[in-house]
């Protein structure tokens, strides 16, 4: 497992009759995901590929135990499935559905305070640990596995990168959209966290784009606790002010959000922006190195111990132990980071 | 979804808050006959979904009827900000003691709307915010909406007087609720007025619906002001499709997909190209929208070429590609067309383009210089 979907999750698609539903719960199959569920009100007892559908989630869950569940259902009735969800205490929640109203998830993400079901999304294509589980309605054969964590707030030019990637030799560990709508279950610092913590993954791209302030809050968490390379990339960056552009949460508001400012928030925190897609690998690679570069400088000069939730892991090989000592991405001024899970 | 200010104060009015007394006029004849009735002096105000009115000249207060006539007759049909007046609002002039401001909006940060209350009304907001943060004061608004105890917070803060405080506490309750009950994106007063005799009532209103909740108001979505936006825009939306036309452009782009599509415009004005539109066909897989798409680049005088940028994910590049060909059978398009096709059934999309000796390239930055070739070529 990379990041909260890996060989271990056991999926349940709500809404998995319905066009898409029942598309894409055999596309997560074909796959290698373990779709064990579906549920669709008032269709218990039917089954879609061999899937045994439910009439609430409760059931399935108490059925086939899944662990995940992947939400195609339509907008308006998508803020119900999500607390059917939460209510049965999945610990992960995606939610594919576009055009949910703004108010509808102001109410859940009140409602997911202080509990522990993630909820990723909504309007967004999911998330994929390639060769493992994929979660959502991504092209599984543009993956491949490997150790670059992908988050974005896009769909298709999410697969426009990972393709860059895969033809680049550069693997994805997970790949995570966020979504584009305003308000999402699960943000950028939630993300970068995870990716921080996770030891499969080595390197991180980012993509943004127009409309509200979730790159401005990753740049400034990448300057105090990521330690592994990011680059990122703005989409956006001929958008007028004030349209909407396609993803709700893609509006430039009195005059903020713009992907240039995000463009300079990050290249203040030291973090590479590609002006193109097809710049990314190459700064990654780059980035890569110049850590590799000071991975080896750390194990010569002396020691720092890492902090990091996770090292407990690697500290079971000396080898892993100095590999994963954390250095600085700003230089010359060399500090321990921390990073939070 | 922007309405206007006498729809947005139609529905604060309905709600309980003080509105002044108007009526929209769509000739001079209408304007006189409502200032008759609702006397002088009389402000006449240009009805558009832009904001710069007053300085535009498009507010006027007018004393007589020869006065209202000339105003009226100059403003309607008058361009303010690249839209057309085709009404005015006439209203009684309201002597005004104090302008305040109050506006709700999403703060998506904190994951709720925000109440903020300004004494200094009648500005630009964002401007007060820009020079003068301290005299804005914000309330995020929970699950319980504005409990009296914080509306009287934010009157104490817009006034010191508690007479007036007390009539600007239902103004924000109620503020909050038309911004709940309404799913608005923004629910705006500015000026909030104090007039002369010491009552408070709301001289403008600015009230945005959050696109995403209009299906579940259908009322307000019949107030949609159709004359108002750009056809191109109004078709797209109508065949399903988001649409957005960029000022100084040439090549026409269609996407599946939001992110992408603003992606391929950075692209283009990368390679030094000049997109002119934003089109995300979305990520259902339906030849129709294909055929829509094209219908509205074509139509664009200005477009020498069009990108197709079509990346498979829920959208099966064989449904892209017979869309297309369904397209092209149907019109005669003359404007070179360049096709990036990658992703589900990619290779079933390319057998289909190049049985009708169409081919599709596979890489985005090669797609959008060739595309800027053919534009130029164009020429």
């Amino acid at each position: 497992m990379s990041i909260l979907v890996g060989r271990d999750s056991r999926v349940l698609v709500q809404g998995i009759t319905g066009r898409d539903g029942s598309f894409h719960a055999r596309q997560m199959k074909e796959y290698g995901t373990r779709v064990v569920a579906g549920v669709t009100p008032g269709k218990g007892g039917a089954s879609i590929d061999g899937i045994p559908v439910f009439d609430s989630v409760e059931e399935a869950v108490a059925k086939t135990r899944a662990n995940v569940s992947v939400v195609y259902v339509p907008a308006a009735l998508a803020q119900d499935a999500i607390f059917e969800a939460v209510d049965a205490e999945m610990p992960l929640v995606v939610c594919i559905t576009e055009g949910l109203p703004v108010r509808d998830m102001v109410e859940v993400a009140a409602y997911l305070r202080g509990r522990s079901t993630r909820l990723i999304g909504p309007n967004c294509p999911g998330l994929i640990s390639p060769g493992q589980c994929k979660v959502g309605i991504m092209p599984g054969f543009i993956h491949t596995p490997g150790r670059i964590g992908l988050v974005s707030r896009s769909g298709t030019l999410t697969y426009e990168v990972v393709w860059q990637l895969t033809r680049a030799g550069m693997g994805q560990s997970t790949c995570i959209g966020i979504g584009g709508d305003p308000i999402v279950g699960t943000r950028f610092v939630d993300t970068l966290a995870l990716f921080e913590a996770d030891d499969k993954t080595d390197g991180i791209v980012l993509i943004g784009e127009i409309g509200g302030s979730d790159e401005e809050d990753a740049a400034a968490l990448i300057e105090r606790h990521v330690s592994k390379p990011v680059v990122a990339f703005i989409a956006g960056q001929t958008a007028p002010p004030g349209r909407r552009m396609g993803h709700a949460g893609a509006i430039v508001s009195g005059g903020a959000g713009t992907a240039q400012e995000k463009m300079a928030r990050f290249e203040r925190a030291g973090v590479p922006v590609a002006k193109i897609p097809s710049e990314i690998p190459g700064l990654l690679a780059a980035g890569i190195a110049r850590r590799g570069v000071k991975r080896l400088r750390v194990v010569r000069g002396g020691s720092r111990k890492p902090v990091k939730a996770g090292a407990r892991k690697a500290a079971a090989g000396a080898k892993k132990t100095a590999a994963r000592r954390k250095t600085t991405k700003r230089k010359p001024i060399k500090t321990t980071r921390r990073s939070r899970p | 979804m922007n309405l206007h200010e006498y729809q947005g104060k139609e529905i604060l009015r309905a709600a309980g808050i003080p509105v002044p007394p108007g009526e929209v006029a769509g000739t001079v004849a209408e304007a006189i006959a409502i200032a008759d009735r609702l006397g002088y002096p009389a402000v006449v105000k240009a009805q558009v979904l832009t904001g710069g009115r007053g300085k535009a000249g498009g507010v006027k207060v007018v004393q007589s009827a020869e006065e209202l006539a000339r105003e009226a007759g100059r403003i309607l049909g008058m361009e303010i900000r690249g839209h057309k007046v085709h009404r005015v609002l006439v209203t009684p002039s309201a002597a005004i003691e104090r302008e305040y401001y109050a506006g709700i909006v999403l703060d998506r940060k904190g994951e709720a709307p925000v109440l903020m209350a300004s004494p200094a009304g009648g500005v630009d907001i964002e401007e007060v915010a820009r020079t003068t943060p301290e005299k804005i004061l914000r309330l995020l608004i929970d699950g319980r909406g504005l409990p009296a105890y914080r509306a009287r917070a934010a009157a104490r803060f817009l006034d010191p007087r508690w007479e007036i405080q007390r009539a600007l506490v239902p103004v924000l309750i109620r503020l909050a609720a038309v911004y709940h009950e309404n799913d608005a994106s923004l629910a705006e007063i500015n000026p909030l007025v104090v007039t002369a005799e010491k009552e408070v009532c709301a001289l403008d209103a600015k009230v945005v619906i959050d696109d995403n909740a209009l299906d579940r108001h259908p009322d307000l979505a019949a107030l949609r002001d159709l004359t108002a936006e750009d056809p191109g825009e109004v078709e797209a939306r109508d065949s399903g499709l988001s649409y957005v036309r960029l000022d100084g452009g040439t090549i026409g782009c269609v996407v599946n997909g939001a992110g992408l599509a603003m992606a391929t415009m950075d692209l283009i004005q990368y390679y030094g190209g000049k997109p002119a539109n934003f089109l995300d066909i979305g990520g259902s897989s339906n030849p129709d929208k294909v055929t829509a798409a094209m219908k509205i680049l074509t139509r664009d005088a200005r477009v020498r070429a069009v990108l197709f940028n079509i990346f498979g994910g829920i959208t099966r590049g064989d449904d892209v590609a017979r869309g297309l060909i369904a397209a092209l059978d149907r019109m005669k398009v003359k404007i070179p067309i360049v096709i990036r096709l990658t992703g589900t059934n990619e290779k079933e999309a390319r057998d289909l383009l190049g049985a009708r000796g169409m081919t599709a390239l596979s890489d985005m930055d090669e797609a959008v210089r060739a595309v800027i070739a053919r534009a130029a070529e164009a020429a």
